[in-house]
């Protein structure tokens, strides 16, 4: 799961982090938001916007993305985004 | 009457909570995994990292065993006073709108603010008026309040402000300066500085906080008059 701060809501993270990248030479960045990743293996997925809904996120001030792989001990997780 | 502190894991602030709450009242703690709140007269859910704050600050908190019973306590009508942490975990728990987010200056703030009461008549705040101005430390990382205009607008419009940062005061850079607010029905109230930490001249810059607890004490006790 991918969550980010909702768009338009200040992410203080996300400043401190585009100030510094001038300071380091990199030039012409903008737009900067730090979230967060939380990754965890499950049996079913249909449980996945419950916990983001109830747990993972708050949805009043983040936006969340979920992201599925299979099993990573096979096949190389092909992701397939939802 | 009697308040009940509910300490979590990780709770900091629970004693100064308790010699506050027994300065008007009786107080006792109450422990996060009890589902008995044990027949107090008003829940105070004080500072601190509740579960560490991981995820985010109240997130864990608010579903332990304890909380689902003051989620009934509030209900059913009854006093909740949720300080830093504690106001944290109200506004996870959906018990007060809106969210605390990173202060604004992304730094961890110990210092003495200036309050003004902007509604004295909750059951929280009937011992100052409206107007009052009060210098209660604040202590937080996460202390910036956020909602929508639109919840903002309402908020405001039902006497939900109840606590205001003084002009030059809102380190942290909660929308609209608001400091603490309460529900729809006024029973129910947050905020970020520590009135509990305020009871005394000596240690805390003021014995402004202790009206709070006054307030809780009287509103138990005459709550026709609230």
């Amino acid at each position: 799961m991918l969550i980010r701060p909702k768009a338009g809501i200040l992410d203080p993270q996300g400043v401190a982090v585009e100030r510094a990248l001038p300071a380091l030479g990199f030039s012409g960045v903008a737009n900067v938001n730090v979230g967060r990743l939380v990754e965890l293996d499950l049996e079913d997925p249909e449980q996945l916007q419950a916990m983001c809904e109830k747990l993972l996120a708050n949805p009043l001030v983040e936006d969340y993305e979920v992201q599925l792989l299979e099993e990573s001990g096979h096949a190389g997780g092909n992701g397939r985004g939802s | 009457m009697k308040f009940g502190v509910l300490q979590f894991p990780g709770s900091c602030d629970e004693v100064d909570a308790l010699q506050a709450a027994r300065r008007v009242g009786d107080a006792e703690l109450l422990w996060h995994g009890d589902e008995s709140l044990q027949g107090v007269d008003a829940i105070v859910i004080p500072g601190g990292f509740s579960y560490g704050d991981y995820l985010r600050a109240g997130a864990i908190a608010r579903f332990a065993p304890a909380m689902e019973s003051v989620i009934a306590f509030a209900a059913d009508g009854g006093l909740v006073l949720g300080i830093c942490n504690g106001f944290q975990v109200l506004c996870e728990a959906r018990l007060l709108p809106g969210a605390l987010l990173v202060n604004a200056n992304r730094r961890f703030t110990c210092r003495q603010v200036e309050l003004e009461v902007v509604n004295g008549d909750t059951p929280f705040t009937r011992a100052y008026t409206a107007g009052t101005r009060l210098s209660i430390p604040a202590k937080h990382s996460w202390g910036r309040f956020h909602a929508e205009q639109r919840t903002l607008q309402a908020m405001e419009d039902g006497g939900q402000v109840v606590l205001r940062y003084a002009p030059g005061h809102n380190f942290n850079g909660s929308a609209r300066d608001i400091a603490g607010v309460c529900n729809e029905r006024g029973n129910v109230f947050g905020l970020m500085p520590h009135p509990e930490h305020a009871i005394d001249e000596l240690t805390g810059g003021s014995a402004d906080g202790i009206k709070i607890f006054e307030s809780m004490r009287t509103s138990v006790s005459d709550p026709a008059a609230a």
